[in-house]
């Protein structure tokens, strides 16, 4: 059977409604878009949860145990672990929905130019992207980082950089099926603009698919910005986030290990979060895994 | 298969020259005049004067066109004259080539463990589908793809350097050294592994072909190993191959927590000190390893699969 997205519309009840219903009866999935929910709530509520600066020092309550006042207790500066955390989930998930609408913009732009006009267009912006696919992502997104200079904005530049690729090759496949449709050629021939084809017309019908794919991938977006961070390349001190955290909590293991559980766990959970979900829409996107 | 081998060696020369460009453009990028800051090095603590400097580009030849530089420097690049480290002033190929054994020992090492326990726990949890083990190597799967391997390399230290005291946490020499990077770097393409060999073996037991080969008589271990897993084999190869791109790129965090001496250690040190010949080198090494790996799993991608290379024939 096609996936989803590619049947038609005659004699298969309409995917909107089937879908969601679908996903909501699968715990796995559920218990992701929960964990999901909950660190986005944290990380937007952040400012009223938080009980302190998250960037205050108070150096006379440095490395303190949980307590009343500090429910995960202090840093190594003396500040509030839990109001970092709530802030550094701000940061990270931010920074990588930052990256994420970066990476989709360019991706949806060239791989439709790339997919619509073909010829050596397509030619030279595959080669681009069979080129950046050739190095090893992360290994790349290291040295244009590094090139750049430490700094958030740097490493959301470089992560961008090397992501696009393989979602602009993805868009100009569907936009190379979706050409071959009806309504792309009867949109034609009331005389739309390609300009106008592609966003109004070929669009619409390709970003939820891709979107779904894009939410298997947060998770990988997540674990690169801390990893990065945690080599000091991205959230420079004092913003809290959580790559940067577990980078701070290295010379306090022996002394103080939860300030690396906290974060750790807080990571652990949410790319579990971003993998559970994404595994339940991907089974809904393509049926023939779902029994697996 | 010879044409398909001659086509893809063909593209190979045209991957490397794209590589380099993004490589010498990489360089390129990066703040700073080369002039200066060889000049800072050779005389250190002083200001180089403005004339020395302008003079020193020239000599450099950092004044000509951007085309022509690239030009000189590929070709220099191909004789393995990558340029010399800002800090110790030594050929970056020479520094590189030191740290890069230790590296490919940690990757490899990892990759051997990441297939080793992956693909066995992907069969086993397909053959005994719903069992005990298929349970809990769903939930490691789950998990190991899930835990950053930074994350699991600092609890690794924490709970056998820091409170067991059985592994050493830093350092490079013995075994005992590489256990616990190996480790940590291996964890999540194992729980890659694993989820994909599970998924392509369940795929492969419910074809015909192993229903024939049950009705024929054949014993269960005969019918799992001979039949469903030779093709459910193939896409895990695949997935080797891209394997390799997260541990080389994991293995630059790795080798930094750890204090392991390789190439991606070099890489970060390199960061810091702002030695921008050494980073470009590093990744032109690091492509280079992974396209040339993924080239040969490629190969034996067709090789294992005759399908391929009989369609392609006719094609």
């Amino acid at each position: 059977m096609a996936p989803l997205w590619q049947r038609g519309v005659g004699g298969i009840p309409p995917r909107r409604q089937r879908a969601p219903s679908l996903l909501l009866r699968d715990p796995a999935s559920m218990l992701g878009l929960g964990i999901v929910l909950v660190t986005v709530a944290g990380a937007s509520l952040a400012p009223w949860l938080a009980t302190h600066d998250p960037t205050a020092v108070n150096l006379e309550q440095r490395l303190l145990g949980p307590s009343g006042q500090h429910l995960l207790g202090t840093d190594h500066l003396g500040r509030d672990e839990l109001s970092r955390l709530l802030y550094g989930a701000r940061t990270t998930l931010g920074a990588a929905l930052v990256v994420l609408a970066v990476v989709m913009g360019i991706a949806f732009t060239l791989g439709t130019i790339s997919g619509y006009f073909g010829g050596w267009v397509d030619s030279v912006l595959m080669g681009l992207v069979d080129l950046l696919l050739a190095f090893p992502g992360l290994v790349l997104a290291v040295a244009i980082a590094g090139t750049l200079g430490p700094g958030l904005l740097n490493l959301l530049v470089a992560l961008a950089a090397v992501w696009w690729a393989g979602y602009a090759r993805l868009v100009r496949g569907m936009v190379l099926a979706a050409r071959q449709r009806e309504y792309v050629e009867a949109a034609r021939a009331m005389g739309a603009s390609p300009l106008r084809i592609m966003v109004t017309h070929i669009w619409p019908n390709i970003l939820g698919p891709v979107v779904v794919l894009v939410t298997l991938d947060l998770g990988w977006i997540v674990l690169g910005i801390s990893g990065l961070s945690f080599l000091g390349l991205g959230a420079q001190p004092p913003t809290p986030e959580w790559g940067a955290m577990l980078n701070d909590a290295r010379p306090f293991l022996q002394t103080a290990p939860r300030l690396l559980l906290a974060p750790g766990a807080a990571m652990v959970l949410i790319v579990l979060g971003f993998n559970l979900l994404g595994d339940g829409l991907r089974d809904l996107l393509d049926p023939r895994l779902r029994r697996l | 298969m010879q044409s398909y081998l001659m086509r893809r060696l063909a593209t190979l020369p045209v991957m490397l020259l794209g590589i380099s460009i993004i490589s010498f453009t990489l360089l390129n990028l990066a703040p700073g005049d080369p002039a200066d800051i060889l000049l800072r090095l050779q005389n250190p603590g002083t200001e180089p004067p403005r004339a020395a400097v302008l003079e020193y580009r020239r000599e450099l030849g950092l004044d000509d066109p951007l085309t022509w530089r690239y030009g000189r420097w590929l070709v220099q690049a191909l004789m393995g004259d990558l340029g010399d480290s800002y800090r110790t002033g030594r050929p970056v190929a020479l520094e590189l080539a030191q740290r890069l054994p230790a590296t490919l020992l940690l990757t490899s090492a990892s990759l051997a463990l990441a297939v080793g326990v992956g693909l066995p726990l992907g069969v086993l949890a397909a053959v005994w589908r719903g069992s005990l083990v298929d349970g809990a190597s769903r939930l490691l799967g789950l998990l190991g793809a899930a835990v950053p391997g930074y994350v699991l390399a600092l609890l690794l230290i924490l709970l056998f350097a820091v409170k067991l005291h059985w592994l050493p946490a830093i350092g490079h020499g013995g075994l005992q050294h590489l256990v616990l990077p190996a480790l940590a770097l291996a964890t999540g393409s194992a729980a890659q592994v694993m989820r994909l060999t599970r998924a392509s073996m369940l795929e492969a037991l419910d074809q015909d072909y192993v229903r024939t080969a049950r009705a024929k008589g054949l014993g269960e271990t005969a019918v799992v190993l001979g039949h469903a897993l030779k093709n459910a084999l193939l896409p895990s190869v695949t997935i080797i191959g891209l394997s390799l791109g997260h541990l080389l790129g994991g293995a630059v965090i790795i080798e930094t927590i750890f204090g392991w001496p390789g190439a991606g250690k070099l890489a970060v040190d390199a960061i810091f000190l702002r030695d921008y010949p050494i980073i470009q080198g590093f990744v032109l090494y690091m492509a280079l390893v992974f396209l040339l790996v993924n080239l040969l799993v490629d190969l034996s991608y067709r090789w294992l699969d005759p399908r391929l290379h009989f369609g392609r024939q006719k094609g």
